[in-house]
């Protein structure tokens, strides 16, 4: 299979860091330096993507998922590390080392993000049809017609009834919300996509809802996914392969039902076992 | 108080010098803003005190000055701004924009064609293009660096998408040189194309907001649009000047509620009363 994104030693440190946590075989407490009390929320993480497989980032309440997906998404800047993207100059540039220019474009067009909270994600006073058109505008379209085709498509692929496509999404429920936010990440159809915590906070059925449609979204466009959550289910129901973090780095990492069968690490044992 | 106790255009060398720097800095950069540090004039902020500080700073004692306010040589504010510069300075008024070398506008470009020997200063309410979607000034700035504009013409699409066409009537947002976004002041969509290679020089100064930008002679200014709502002016046919006869020029309109009757005349009053004068001989 080939490989659509690398991510190389990556760390993220809210804070100064020293010379003692820069050392990852260093111990922390939790994810803290002892010496120089700065948070080290991812540390040295590295992790492959391939071609359109679904890969799960689990983990704790602050374990670093969100921090990572930021971090890849250009949002927060590394620490140090570097990642690389095969459909950008064939994955031989480190995306982290070109401009900020570069990246801003490396986001616009290669990438696709949904935001836990979708006031991070999406213009709240603007129309739905206008923020999924915006990651047209930002891709280069210029033909209004087209690109309200594309955006109606999209959002009625979302299963947004197409007579509310002008309403701001501060209309809409959460789940709705969320799904708005589906069909501005994929509009331009991103080789990768990143799901940071898509259905937290969404009451079971439409958490079911929205599951089924990143899966079909995800089978049809064939895209390489990250998601990211805290809830096993949601990973079960979609990874292939899943890795777990505690305290910004990866403890576990594996084939999903591997991990959710036969942990290996005390930590993910402890995760599978408090299943309700 | 002897009005000589002031100095030379009211600011001090020191400040003049400053926001000298800054127009020259925004002139390299076309459409780029660039900050200042606005300084206290006897008018209030939000009255065209950036114009008036570029005025004031580039203002030499040969200058003629002209100043208009919508068009208008003769509303209050016109009045007021001229008579203060004129009074710390002693240089020379006009309502002629061919006479005039310094000419502060709000909100109007003259009808009659600006030379290499005009600088046309605007005073401008709000710099920021981007500022309706996203508010912090930092992120702005990042988005600028970045060219990333999609919100910009997002501005324009759901005009498009919610009244069928692009509904901005003044201030309409142009990319200048290429590379900036630029809000070119609230003057009517009627005088944007004005600014396009043009042969004089544009300065714009905010004063509440405290930056300066600037459009040199001879660079190309393109109103945003899209391929199939290409950029369109106002539509001035069929209008006609009661005062000088003029077509194809930017109209007040005026509504006598009496007879409820429409009028047009000339937005630009200098062009009009020349236009008017030159009729009668």
């Amino acid at each position: 299979m080939d490989q659509i994104m690398k991510v190389n030693e990556l760390s993220v440190v809210y804070g100064k860091g020293c010379d003692y946590c820069r050392d990852s075989n260093n111990p922390l407490e939790k994810n803290r330096c002892p010496h120089c009390m700065a948070v080290c929320a991812v540390r040295d993480i590295s992790l492959e993507l391939y071609d359109s497989e679904i890969l799960g980032v689990v983990g704790e309440s602050g374990s670093g998922k969100t921090t990572l997906m930021k971090a890849l998404y250009f949002d927060i800047i590394p620490t140090k590390g570097s990642a690389y993207l095969a459909a950008y100059n064939n994955g031989e540039t480190d995306i982290f080392s070109v401009s900020s220019q570069q990246q801003r474009a490396i986001r616009n067009n290669l990438l696709g993000m949904v935001y836990q909270n979708p006031v991070m994600g999406l213009l709240m006073n603007y129309s739905s049809g206008g923020n999924v058109a915006q990651k047209l505008i930002a891709a280069g379209h210029r033909n209004v017609a087209a690109m309200q085709e594309r955006t109606a498509q999209l959002l009625d692929h979302m299963e947004i009834p197409l007579n509310r496509v002008k309403e701001p999404p501060r209309n809409f429920s959460g789940g709705m919300q969320q799904r708005v936010q589906i069909s501005k990440a994929i509009a331009n159809n991103p080789p990768v996509l990143l799901l940071d915590e898509v259905t937290t906070g969404l009451d079971l059925s439409v958490q079911a809802k929205v599951l089924d449609l990143i899966r079909m979204v995800q089978k049809q466009l064939n895209i390489s996914v990250i998601v990211v959550s805290h809830d096993l289910a949601v990973i079960r129901m979609l990874s292939d392969r899943t890795v777990v973090m505690l305290d910004g780095q990866i403890v576990e990492h594996g084939f999903t039902d591997q991990i959710l069968e036969d942990p290996q690490h005390w930590f993910t044992q402890t995760l599978v076992h408090s299943l309700i | 108080m002897n009005e000589n106790d002031y100095n030379f255009a009211f600011l001090d060398e020191g400040s003049k010098r400053e926001i000298r720097r800054a127009i020259i800095k925004a002139i390299t950069i076309p459409g780029c803003q660039i900050p200042f540090g606005s300084r206290e004039l006897p008018i209030g902020r939000g009255w065209g005190t950036g114009g008036l500080q570029i005025t004031l700073s580039i203002i030499g004692p040969d200058d003629i000055l002209k100043v208009i306010d919508q068009g208008n040589d003769d509303s209050v504010n016109a009045i007021s701004i001229k008579k203060f510069v004129s009074r710390c300075t002693g240089v020379e008024q006009t309502t002629d924009t061919q006479k005039a070398t310094i000419i502060q506008s709000r909100h109007r470009i003259p009808e009659e064609k600006l030379g290499e020997n005009h600088v046309l200063v605007l005073q401008v309410p709000n710099p920021e293009p981007l500022r309706s979607v996203e508010r912090s000034v930092l992120k702005a700035r990042q988005m600028h660096g970045d060219t990333e504009y999609s919100a910009a013409w997002l501005l324009l699409y759901e005009q498009i998408v919610r009244y069928g066409k692009i509904t901005m009537g003044a201030g309409y947002p142009v990319l200048v040189d290429g590379r900036y976004v630029m809000a070119p002041s609230p003057i009517p969509r009627y005088d944007t194309l004005g600014l396009d290679d043009a042969d004089c020089l544009y300065l714009f100064g905010a004063g509440r907001e405290k930056m300066i930008y600037a459009v040199p002679p001879h660079t190309s200014v393109v109103p945003l649009d899209f391929d199939d709502f290409p950029f369109e002016l106002e539509n001035v046919e069929e209008r006609v000047c009661r005062i000088c006869g003029a077509e194809n020029v930017y109209f007040d309109e005026i509504f006598d509620s009496e007879t409820g009757e429409r009028h047009y005349q000339c937005s630009d009053s200098g062009f009009c009363a020349k236009n008017a004068a030159a009729k009668q001989i």
